[in-house]
């Protein structure tokens, strides 16, 4: 399957030739296919920031291509631009970025730029708000009088009305209560599968990621040391809490109990999981 | 475009007798070092400071290089104070005549004397900023206007609000680039356009700007006063400032020199 979005020995390297320069991504190879669900896991300061405003073009490469759908973003001013629709990034904290009268005006901001007319513009950020979950009346509303919460919804509602075939949401639930949490990534899974829309999720929960995405990337000092799905990448515990990241933790309690000498599962990483885990280990002790 | 890759402040750290000063010393060392920049005549007086400012640029190992790269900007206005001089200085000895420009011996010296007073004024006031971090310079700058407050100048007021402007610019540059980096995310266009279109295009930049400098100045004011700030009465500080023997010894080397170049400079030397 050919890559929606692909770099090349990306390296991008900071205030290069002065004495502040630091690299903060080295030769990176990354892929992400049409129609799925990628998480990014890295620390603060590994350079998945970075590499996520690589991938809509806001940071020029200062080493390697990236592409989108095959064709180097940065081929000519043009692609460039295109990429930033096609390629639609929330920022972490995203509410912070509002400034309109109304929620309406502030969503319409980004279909606005793409130059689109005011029918589809209206129908876009109709929808938009629909997936997040804003009500008709809240349209009109001036953003600033909403709560933390809602406002992140217009924000994201604001990336996802330019109706972009990638998104990526940088730690898109960081200082929600739980019900946000798993509201905000409610709608994200349902412009998913709405849209085909292929989505990047950067976090640094592993409980996060490893209940939501199809496959995952670990970023680390700049660079990709493990990328598969949850329990593939799960089963470089030790290395992976040495970069200060570990595995969720009911993968820890299976990994202990298995280290007793529990005879239990391998890829155990949610509750669910680790209920039947649970359930199975205990069925097997009965028949002996 | 990186709005953080912009220095500001040129404050170099290090570890050199000049960043181990006294802040006040060195703001008094810098305004007596101005005085006498002005009260030097000829040669013998502007050797005598330049040899001095050389010495200290040794002393704080403060790369020439970017001493040098600071000069930049006024060049306009030293090229401007040179021709100015060159042109329009009286003099008897007349070295070169051309239709109503007249060159004189004077003229020379005169604009000579300008450019070098004007470089070493200002290689002399950033020597202060390179050597001494912003912070400790409020705190010397309070230290010294400290006997205004009994004429009730809010002298502790006006430097905690400098060090606090001083200490947001870096978050506001940072809050700025994020912000910048959103809108262009959504298709905002900072760069092209005429001046109306580039105007407006700041407006996502700048409101969400505001919103988030006057959430951030909110937050702090209720951080100090959970930690009951209640202005300059009676409080103490971390750092205390407190003269040296090297302190003692500096302000009486610019004393004497200050001294000397007024004599000196008085006796047409």
């Amino acid at each position: 399957m050919q890559p929606i979005l692909e770099t090349k020995k990306l390296s991008h390297v900071y205030s290069a030739g002065t004495p502040f320069e630091r690299g903060a991504l080295l030769d990176v190879d990354f892929t992400a296919y049409p129609g799925e669900y990628l998480g990014i896991i890295g620390h603060t300061g590994s350079g998945k920031s970075t590499l996520i405003q690589h991938l809509n073009g806001l940071l020029k490469p200062t080493g390697g291509q990236v592409f989108f759908q095959g064709e180097d973003i940065w081929a000519s001013p043009a692609a460039t631009r295109q990429t930033r629709f096609q390629v639609g990034l929330v920022f972490q904290y995203p509410e912070y970025q509002l400034f309109e009268e109304t929620v309406y005006k502030d969503i319409a901001f980004g279909p606005r730029n793409m130059g689109l007319e005011e029918g589809e513009i209206d129908r876009r950020v109709r929808q938009a708000a629909g997936f997040v979950g804003l009500r008709e009346e809240q349209l009109e509303k001036s953003p600033f009088e909403l709560s933390g919460g809602q406002k992140r919804r217009v924000a994201i509602a604001g990336v996802i009305a330019m109706e972009p075939k990638v998104l990526i949401l940088d730690e898109p639930t960081a200082g929600l209560d739980p019900v946000g949490v798993e509201s905000i990534l409610g709608n994200i899974r349902d412009y998913h599968q709405a849209h085909n829309a292929t989505i990047i999720l950067v976090s640094h929960s592993m409980e996060e990621v490893a209940r939501t995405v199809d496959r995952l990337v670990v970023v680390n000092d700049g660079v990709i040391p493990y990328q598969g799905t949850p329990s593939e990448v799960f089963r470089h515990g030790p290395e992976l809490e040495a970069m200060g990241l570990g595995v969720p933790q009911m993968t820890r309690v299976f990994n202990r109990l298995r280290a007793m000498g529990v005879d239990v599962g391998r890829s155990v990483y949610t509750i669910q999981q680790a209920k039947q885990a649970v359930l199975d280990a205990m069925a097997g002790k009965g028949a002996e | 475009m990186a709005l953080k890759d912009i220095t500001l402040g040129q404050y170099f750290p290090g570890n050199s007798l000049l960043h181990q000063l006294d802040p006040r010393t060195k703001l008094i060392a810098v305004t007596l070092y101005i005085v006498s920049l002005f009260l030097a005549y000829r040669f013998v007086t502007y050797g005598l400071l330049f040899l001095l400012l050389a010495l200290a640029v040794r002393i704080s190992r403060v790369p020439l290089k970017s001493l040098v790269g600071g000069m930049k900007p006024v060049v306009f206005i030293l090229v401007f104070t040179a021709l100015i001089n060159l042109f329009y200085t009286p003099g008897e000895t007349v070295l070169l005549k051309v239709w109503v420009l007249t060159v004189t011996l004077e003229g020379v010296l005169s604009a000579f004397f300008m450019v070098a007073r004007i470089l070493m004024l200002i290689a002399g006031t950033f020597l202060l900023t390179y050597t001494t971090s912003p912070i400790l310079l409020t705190d010397g700058m309070e230290s010294l206007l400290g006997p205004l407050k009994a004429v009730h100048v809010p002298v502790h007021e006006l430097s905690m609000m400098m060090s606090i402007a001083l200490r947001f610019i870096p978050t506001l540059i940072e809050e700025t680039d994020k912000i910048m980096s959103a809108q262009r995310a959504r298709g905002a266009d900072f760069e092209s356009g005429g001046l109306i279109r580039r105007a407006k295009a700041m407006v996502p930049l700048l409101v969400p700007l505001f919103i988030s400098a006057f959430r951030r100045a909110d937050e702090l004011a209720v951080a100090m006063e959970c930690r009951c700030y209640h202005g300059g009465e009676g409080r103490t500080r971390m750092r205390r400032l407190q003269y040296q023997g090297r302190d003692w010894m500096v302000l009486g080397l610019m004393a004497v020199v200050t001294v000397l170049v007024g004599v000196l400079g008085r006796m047409g030397w």
